[in-house]
């Protein structure tokens, strides 16, 4: 994992970034690492270890507390990520969130396109109609939501809610999805749809999902990041990490001695 | 057991003298209401709501032919609704914006300013609001008496009430709502207008309507700035009729004091369609 | 870009508020500044109000006593029977239908206009205080305190009965635990930890009564005398205001002002009070 990054399978170069809440109270601190186009990246680690902050971090979603001071840098295509606007690096890299979050205020086919809507991106209405039906197909939402697309208010249960809000980012076609915990508020059989989900859309979507259930990472993703107190302790082949891992601290966390 | 029986009887006691206390306590709003439907109802007519105030004259000469006095109140029905439809037309943009800032600046102490400010504006009588208006709107711009005074007068009334409620129920949102909308690249600008906003719609629409009925029935600003007025008069710059101005001369005129029971029970109605329909808002819409 | 000009005309807004406020002030100090200049702080203390212009002379004594007598009048009257409704929504029936139904009433209380009360109390309630014998004409003190009384009913119940819903209820539980009657938690748990914020509920009654203008002014009497008993004629600050403003210029227009000044000081103060104690509760 060299210093160029001319290789044509890397999305995301992270290079020593380090991010402050408040004055030397460190988040995250100096992290190196090449994340792989179309594969699952997890970043796992005990609460507190600065996993989340990182993800946050990828589509600059810190900016929103003034007080966090990020160092280091981001890039993507070559393009350092904190040097160009904001609202472009969201729209290349998706963001799902910890609890659902659909829009309560739209409909079911309002929120696939909110995206488009809420950027002011125009588009015929039957390319509305196709990129809402091929999006609500890829997230496996299509059949159980299709003859309610367009009333307001309607009752999804939490599972559905989370692939509609997949469905919502996915929407715009981006380069990167991060995921944030995406099912720690969901049931068994909802998480097992949503990693189903996952499999399948890493052909078309680079992804990097934060959890702190070691089974989900060992059974969706191909790499794996250990994180403990602010440091990347361990970046590896999801296999070797869980099977042999370099360092002490990450057996033991994989082993559930602390976290 | 005997101690144990006396608090027992002193507890029932208690209970029956509050539950009189409340009925003593409510007894006025029935009668209120009773009074206004069992003397005004049946002049509740077309004419009522078609036909201009009549003056003291028309009514003596009705009164002294023997026939009954004839009139409505359309003058002041449609000046309520211009005076009023005036006020929140300033006070509701402005309140809205003003309760964003609130809620997304909360400890900024430009926003504690703010919020005390806020809160005196929701103290000061409404007679003070109306000698304000007429020493801005009717000495300096206007040059006498005009509707647009009276719609200063009452916007800023309602400014207090469009400001907390946009900011509460902008606060209810999830911050995740705001989050999801800015993760797809959105604005900030668009993230609050075509997300925020219309997320927290039900508790800003029942704030807006009770700060519309809490000013609908205000008589005396308006007697400072409004003043009345004998026609329909559609001129903001102009002296302008308003429901509760016509029932103030009402009663102030023997002649027309038949008119003030109609008036005031289709004030009450109006007050009451915006309480209502305020509350009916934010049951059906609340947002889980 | 379009977001800074928003992030501005936000500020803008706030700005604008700031400046409705300091608006108010300037506007009321500065009419208020003919009558502090020729009366100095006798107006407040002279109890001589007489537009005559042979003697012309103009104190408002008369008004700020009637304004204080009839508000603490409201609010001691206001007390006994808020207090009940209060308790019922907030503790008896805390969460059903009924106390939906009670507040639902009591906010169309709140709702009816101020010129209906003063109808209702000019065609209902004075006929009643003058068969009493209470007084000849049935106007003064007591009825304008009776009428406002009622108008701040409301606002004293619905934020009192808050501060009653908020009582935990482990404390309340501990106490039934224990055998005590739903009065003895009353006693011993609610008027403890709910006091200090029913007070505040009433204070802020009472600020709404200090302001209240129509049915006061037509019940009060119309007098610009300080009163000498409860049952006498008297005038509002609010009242006078109502009544004199329309015809009135230079010094007695200034006079006016000066007593929407006082008003306004005087309900600031009253309000401030009361959100200082709420704002501690919550805290």
């Amino acid at each position: 994992m060299g210093n160029t990054i001319n290789n044509n399978n890397i999305a995301l170069h992270i290079e020593d970034l380090s991010i402050a809440y408040t004055k030397d109270k460190y988040a995250v601190k100096g992290i190196n690492a090449d994340i792989y186009k179309n594969t699952i990246t997890a970043i796992m680690g005990p609460s507190g270890c600065g996993k989340s902050t990182l993800l946050r971090a990828i589509n600059r979603m810190h900016e929103l507390y003034p007080e966090i001071k990020v160092t280091g840098n981001i890039l993507m295509k070559d393009q350092n990520i904190f040097k160009i606007n904001a609202m472009e690096v969201r729209q290349k890299i998706g963001m799902v969130f910890q609890r659902p979050n659909p829009f309560p205020s739209m409909s079911i086919y309002e929120n696939v396109l909110a995206g488009y809507s809420l950027n002011g991106i125009k588009l015929k209405k039957e390319e509305k109609d196709r990129i809402v039906q091929e999006v609500l197909e890829d997230v496996g939402l299509w059949e159980e939501v299709k003859d309610t697309l367009h009333k307001k208010r309607t009752a999804l249960s939490g599972g559905q809610q989370q692939r509609l809000c997949i469905a919502r980012s996915i929407a715009m076609k981006p380069d990167i999805l991060l995921l944030d915990e995406p099912t720690s508020a969901l049931d068994p059989i909802s998480t097992s749809k949503i990693e189903e989900l996952l499999m399948k859309l890493k052909d078309k979507f680079t992804i990097v999902i934060v959890t702190h259930n070691m089974s989900q990472a060992a059974r969706i993703s191909e790499y794996s990041m250990f994180m403990y107190l602010g440091d990347l302790i361990e970046y590896d082949l999801t296999k070797k990490m869980f099977t042999n891992p370099n360092d002490k601290r990450t057996e033991q966390y994989l082993t559930g001695k602390f976290g | 057991m005997n101690k144990m029986k006396y608090r027992r009887y002193k507890d029932k006691a208690f209970l029956y003298l509050m539950f009189l206390i409340t009925i003593i306590a409510i007894t006025p709003l029935a009668s209120i209401i009773f009074e206004l439907v069992a003397k005004g109802f049946n002049q509740l007519n077309i004419s009522f709501f078609t036909e201009v105030a009549p003056t003291t004259l028309d009514s003596m000469l009705a009164k002294s032919t023997g026939n009954p006095v004839k009139g409505g109140i359309a003058n002041g029905i449609v000046g309520t609704l211009q005076i009023v439809g005036i006020a929140s037309l300033m006070a509701i943009p402005l309140g809205v914006f003003v309760g964003i800032y609130l809620a997304e600046n909360s400890n900024k102490k430009f926003s504690t300013l703010v919020s005390f400010s806020t809160d005196l504006l929701a103290g000061i009588p409404s007679i003070v609001y109306g000698i304000i208006a007429y020493a801005w709107i009717v000495i300096k711009i206007t040059d006498g008496y005009s509707g647009f005074a009276g719609s200063v007068a009452l916007s800023i009334m309602m400014l207090p009430l469009v400001i907390r409620s946009t900011e509460e129920s902008i606060k209810m949102i999830p911050a995740s709502l705001k989050e999801a909308s800015l993760a797809l690249g959105t604005s900030y600008r668009k993230t609050i207008l075509r997300v925020i906003l219309p997320s927290a719609m039900s508790g800003l629409f029942t704030g807006i309507l009770l700060s519309i009925s809490r000013v609908i029935g205000e008589t005396a600003p308006l007697i400072l700035t409004a003043l009345g007025s004998q026609v329909i008069n559609l001129d903001i710059t102009k002296p302008t009729s308003a429901i509760p101005l016509l029932i103030w001369e009402f009663y102030n005129d023997p002649y027309l004091i038949n008119m003030i029971w109609s008036s005031s029970l289709f004030l009450m109605l109006l007050v009451l369609i915006f309480n209502i329909s305020a509350k009916q808002i934010s049951k059906r819409w609340a947002i889980q | 870009m379009k977001d800074r000009l928003f992030k501005i005309s936000l500020i803008a807004t706030c700005a604008l508020v700031l400046l409705i406020m300091g608006g108010i002030i300037y506007t009321l100090a500065k009419g208020a500044l003919p009558t502090f200049e020729e009366y100095g702080l006798g107006f407040i203390t002279s109890s001589d109000w007489n537009p005559n212009p042979n003697n012309e002379h103009y104190g408002a004594l008369p008004f700020i006593a009637g304004t204080l007598i009839t508000s603490t009048l409201a609010l001691l009257l206001c007390i006994p029977l808020s207090f009940p409704i209060a308790i019922f929504t907030g503790y008896y029936f805390k969460g059903t239908k009924v106390a939906s139904i009670i507040s639902d009433i009591v906010d169309m209380l709140a709702g009816v206009p101020s010129i209906v009360y003063g109808l209702w109390g000019f065609y209902t309630l004075r006929p009643i205080i003058v068969d009493l014998g209470l007084s000849q004409q049935g106007f003064g003190i007591f009825t304008a305190s009776i009428i406002l009384t009622i108008m701040i009913i409301p606002y004293a119940t619905s934020l009192s009965s808050e501060f009653i819903k908020m009582v935990p209820n482990d404390l309340k539980e501990a106490a039934f635990a224990m055998g005590s009657t739903k009065l003895e938690v009353i006693q011993k748990v609610i008027f403890p930890s709910a006091s200090s914020g029913i007070i505040a509920s009433y204070i802020l009654a009472m600020g709404r009564a200090l302001g209240e203008t129509m049915a006061v002014t037509m019940l009060i009497g119309n007098v610009n005398l300080i009163p000498t008993s409860l049952f006498s004629s008297g005038n509002t600050m609010a009242s006078v205001i109502a009544n004199q403003f329309g015809e009135a210029d230079g010094i007695k227009l200034s006079s006016l002002i000066a007593i929407g000044l006082l008003l306004f000081f005087i309900t600031v103060v009253i309000n401030t009070i009361g959100r200082l104690i709420m704002k501690k509760l919550k805290v």
